[in-house]
């Protein structure tokens, strides 16, 4: 037994015993709760197995959700990436009396509770009062129907979306770069490679990893968004701009349909749990291969 | 150490003599005898309106001996719904739980019926408004008391001056305060003056304010619209009965009166409306008297030019948007006596009378003959601005959706079918049987069980 406690691996245990408290009775046992209600009926009173996912199926609103969905986690997603990257690059570039001062600045974004700063954002793009559009008169430039019309309203969400998260891309790129040993762009220099060359064969296989990681992790929170879209648009205008967990509050509180709406949640488990799978794997390999 | 053993027959000695002085202790009536009740309110938004509640509730607390406790729950953020929601899963939590329109209804199987409670109360201030009957009453029993609290109509609030200047009619006489409304005025109120009216102030630069985004103010005078002209999207069997010439005719009228307002109400949002008006830019929205309460404060000359009157009369009739709120006391309640007690208590005509004084005319009783409190006649400015905010004579108050059954009533409005048919064929360019067609389907999907 004495020799059992004196193991680093068990201390480690009981260690984290706490957080894995805390993950099991807030994480495990919700998402748990949330696949048995979705097995039930619209009164919760039988079981109905996947009837409910068959029924959504059906929907002609669940897919333009899915397809909403897709395209704001996948455009924001991909904003987010590139401008991180281009912003990383530049914050490492500053000399390194004046980095902390910039990457302190360009943070701020991430660090504001999105709630707020997407009321700010609403502000702005106030369907009456907007300051973009009262810029735009000054100019003599028509007045954009920010999130009246759909496609301005989808690029409203997007746009927000990419102004919270890209900062994480930022900092956590900012993070590869600077493992990347100075070395190997001295011997590509050596060697006549250009600034194209030292990027393509040496920065990104060097990020690759955290690229990786990085995309995936946003991937999920993406998918998951609730506060931008809420506030913004509630999914206005006619549905055009929910995504799963919007419309999923929609049906599950707001419509008293609680099975339905956990079945919009779940929705995308699967789908991201493989990808995961396959991107960590990934990861894990080419570790191996190191 | 000495070690007291504690065998059989200590143990029955010490057992028999508990129980002995248990028996022959005299009762004692402490301060909170009656047990425990705690209860979640709606947080009101006028302030001093839930120190009045606080009050009336501690008196009753103070004459039974219950030992109360309060909780007023906020609307924002919706997280009075996810109390309710969370409650009803846990069955844990309050007593009694304030429930908004819809939700009353929902909880049907969890909650205690208060026949015993509302019936008395007809007895006393006649039948309950039609919007309150609809939502609270299931299965003929009352499941929730009608609260007053939270409670309002959402009838027109125009601009007595731009109505005088640009359409030619007087608000004030049409429908005069402490007097019935001018009856040749009033019937000619009607949704095609409205339409004439609209194109009126939008011509002069003050557009109605009227969104039709996904909100409640959208859903909710939308819904008048279409009730006075008879479309039911579902009929009170739960029939789709959606695909009619009411449909077709208040669609058509809805693509006329689009031209007349502001090209962003398809984003519009609760606030919205508000602001319009306050803003001075509009001459109309539907609403309650919040619009104007914040006016008095914010910008009081547009304020001074506020009435609040009647809707426009349809071919069905007059049609007031209303949202109810109610008290519902869960099964699960291990106080239902001094709930019901509480809720007797709270609908006694002076405490509500005090209640609709303490939100400065804004809830309205769910009772039709509460209607003559002297708040609705003495608000101001303009003196009995909100005297037409009940509804009386041939005003019918209603909800979108109604009259579906309540299960489906509630996704039709919660979904904003009605806005979003409205903004299918305008904004959307869609023909009236493409909308027609795809509120069809959505109706479909609601009538799951």
């Amino acid at each position: 037994m004495k020799k059992l406690l004196r193991r680093k691996s068990t201390i480690a245990f009981a260690m984290a015993l706490p957080l894995l408290f805390i993950i099991a009775s807030l994480v495990i046992y919700p998402a748990f709760y949330s696949i048995y209600l979705a097995t039930l009926n619209k009164s919760m009173e039988h079981f109905v197995g996947l009837g409910n996912f068959g029924f959504l199926f059906k929907r002609e609103t669940f897919w333009m959700v899915v397809k909403q969905s897709v395209i704001f986690a996948v455009s924001a997603v991909f904003f987010k990436a590139l401008i991180g990257f281009f912003v990383a690059h530049f914050v490492h570039n500053v000399p390194t009396r004046g980095q902390r001062k910039w990457r302190g600045m360009l943070l701020v974004p991430w660090v504001i509770p999105p709630a707020m700063s997407t009321l700010a954002w609403l502000w702005l793009f106030d369907p009456s009062y907007s300051a973009f559009n009262w810029i735009f008169e000054r100019v003599g430039l028509p007045g954009v129907n920010w999130l009246g019309d759909p496609y301005w309203a989808r690029f409203a969400v997007i746009l927000v979306n990419v102004w919270v998260g890209a900062p994480f891309f930022m900092i956590m790129y900012l993070a590869a770069l600077k493992s990347v040993p100075e070395q190997l762009y001295e011997a590509a220099s050596i060697d006549g490679a250009n600034w194209w060359q030292k990027l393509w064969f040496i920065t990104l296989p060097m990020m690759r990893n955290i690229i990786a990681i990085t995309a995936l992790f946003s991937l999920i929170v993406t998918f998951a968004n609730f506060d931008i879209v809420r506030i913004l648009t509630n999914g206005g205008p006619v549905d055009q701009t929910h995504v799963f967990a919007t419309w999923a509050f929609q049906l599950g509180i707001a419509s008293s349909d609680i099975p339905l709406g956990a079945c919009v949640s779940l929705f995308m488990f699967p789908i991201l749990a493989i990808a995961a799978i396959f991107i960590l794997r990934d990861i894990g390999q080419r570790g191996n291969e190191a | 150490m000495t070690v007291t053993r504690f065998d059989r027959r200590r143990f029955l000695a010490a057992t028999a003599a508990a129980s002995a002085a248990t028996v022959a202790a005299p009762f004692v009536r402490t301060s909170h005898a009656a047990g425990t009740l705690s209860v979640g309110f709606w947080d009101h938004w006028v302030p001093g309106a839930n120190d009045v509640l606080t009050r009336l509730c501690n008196e009753w607390a103070a004459k039974e001996k219950v030992d109360l406790k309060i909780d007023y729950i906020t609307s924002q953020g919706n997280k009075i719904l996810l109390t309710i929601a969370s409650e009803a899963q846990a069955k844990s939590g309050h007593d009694i739980l304030a429930l908004p329109t819809w939700y009353a209804a929902a909880q049907a199987r969890n909650l205690e019926p208060v026949d015993d409670i509302v019936g008395p109360l007809i007895a006393q201030f006649g039948n309950a408004v039609a919007v309150v009957e609809y939502l609270g009453r299931q299965n003929g029993r009352w499941l929730a008391v009608p609260a007053t609290p939270g409670s309002q109509t959402k009838p027109p609030c125009g601009r007595i001056d731009l109505f005088k200047q640009h359409v030619g009619l007087d608000l004030t006489r049409m429908y005069p305060v402490g007097a019935p409304p001018d009856k040749a005025l009033a019937e000619k109120w009607t949704w095609d003056t409205f339409l004439m009216a609209a194109e009126k102030c939008f011509k002069a630069g003050y557009p109605f304010g009227l969104g039709l985004g996904q909100t409640t103010d959208s859903v909710d005078w939308a819904g008048a619209l279409f009730a006075s002209y008879g479309a039911e999207l579902v009929d009170a069997k739960g029939n789709i009965t959606v695909n009619s010439d009411a449909t077709r005719q208040v669609l058509e009228y809805a693509r006329r009166l689009v031209k007349f307002l502001p090209p962003d109400v398809f984003a519009w949002d609760d606030a919205s409306n508000n602001k319009w008006l306050i803003a001075g830019k509009g001459a109309l929205i539907m609403n309650p008297p919040s619009a104007w309460a914040v006016a008095r404060r914010d910008n009081p000359k547009v304020a001074e030019q506020l009435w609040t009157f009647p809707s426009p009369k349809g071919p069905m009739g007059r049609y007031d948007p209303g949202l109810p709120f109610f008290w519902g006391i869960w099964k699960f309640s291990n106080n239902k006596s001094a709930a019901k007690s509480l809720l007797t208590y709270l609908s006694r005509r002076p405490a509500i009378e005090a209640l609709v004084d303490a939100s400065g005319g804004y809830d309205i009783p769910g009772f039709s003959g509460l209607r003559d409190f002297k708040i609705w006649a003495e608000q101001g400015p303009p003196r009995g601005t909100l005297y037409h905010y009940p509804a009386r004579d041939d005003q019918i108050v209603s909800i979108s959706a109604a009259p579906a059954p309540t299960a489906i009533g509630s996704q039709i409005y919660a979904q904003a079918t009605v806005t979003k048919m409205i903004a299918k064929c305008t904004q959307g360019g869609e023909s009236i049987d493409k909308a027609i067609a795809w509120a069809t389907s959505e109706l479909e999907g609601f009538m799951r069980v």
